[in-house]
């Protein structure tokens, strides 16, 4: 897969997409290809006009979001209806963006479907039993 | 129960809304409350899809929204009444019994200022504020629950930094 299309734009709350793309960067050094997305105050309109600029400006066909809920979400959902051939993956984790960062699979769309999988797969619960 | 936070937010129906206040809440039910949406099958759908499946979500324009309010408010579980904008508020304030209006997000935009991190208004959106106060609403900022509640005077005098 080239850089441009296994680039991916990240956007959350607060500060959320920088945070969790410096971890991938610190992690694999390809956090690179991560972009994170900064929606604080803006309304949904705005949010939405982000991430179209941003998929135009950064080659991008992926969006990961934070919270299925969110309101980048929300806004993504739409961005997708305008804007053919990209795949959007709501409840982003760490695992599921390093799987994601190191694929080698040459389909953005497939890669973004296996690292959704890998996120999923990846949250477990300790627990000492008394 | 009834309806527990009649909030106004221009992102409408998203995380703030469905856990910072629907969980503590535990919110059953959002009235929401915009004739885009009401007259939108997609954008029904968009919301629909961003609330757990627990939780119902209702729609209704601003004209036909205010007699239903008495209804909602009849509920066993508590309910929450969003609006996207100032206007639509004042449609339910005016005819649909509203005493308490939650000021959740307005967001940045061309000729608004920024009062608090999530409040951004233009000259007239005060103003409108102001009018739902003189129709005997208390009128308070505050994004989730965690944070104070701003009152309306506090928040029109407040200035911050975009």
């Amino acid at each position: 897969m080239s850089d441009d299309v296994k680039r991916a734009l990240v956007a959350g709350h607060a500060d959320f997409a920088a945070g969790i793309v410096s971890a991938v960067e610190q992690i694999t050094g390809r956090g690179e290809g991560l972009v994170p997305i900064q929606v604080r105050g803006l309304c949904g309109a705005d949010i939405e006009a982000l991430l179209k600029e941003s998929l135009l400006t950064s080659g991008a066909r992926v969006i990961f979001t934070d919270l299925h809920a969110g309101s980048c979400t929300m806004a993504a959902r739409r961005v997708l209806r305008e804007v053919p051939g990209v795949t959007l993956v709501a409840g982003a984790n760490l695992p599921m963006l390093l799987d994601y960062a190191l694929s080698q699979n040459p389909s953005a769309a497939e890669a973004a479907r296996l690292a959704a999988e890998r996120g999923r797969a990846a949250v477990s619960v300790f627990e000492v039993k008394e | 129960m009834t309806l527990v936070l009649n909030r106004i937010d221009d992102r409408l129906i998203h995380g703030q809304v469905v856990v910072g206040w629907g969980q503590p809440l535990d919110v059953a039910f959002i009235v929401l409350v915009d004739d885009v949406v009401a007259e939108s099958d997609w954008e029904q759908e968009l919301y629909r899809m961003g609330v757990p499946p627990e939780m119902e979500v209702r729609f209704h324009s601003a004209a036909e929204a205010g007699p239903q309010l008495d209804h909602y408010r009849t509920e066993m579980r508590p309910g929450i009444l969003l609006t996207g904008d100032i206007a639509t508020m004042k449609c339910l304030v005016e005819h649909g019994g509203v005493r308490e209006v939650n000021v959740g997000g307005i967001h940045h935009r061309a000729g608004r200022t920024q009062h608090l991190r999530y409040v951004f208004l233009t000259p007239a959106e005060a103003a409108a504020l102001r009018e739902l106060a003189a129709l005997g609403a208390v009128v308070t900022a505050q994004d989730v629950p965690a944070t104070r509640a701003v009152p309306l005077d506090e928040l029109l005098a407040s200035r911050e930094d975009a």
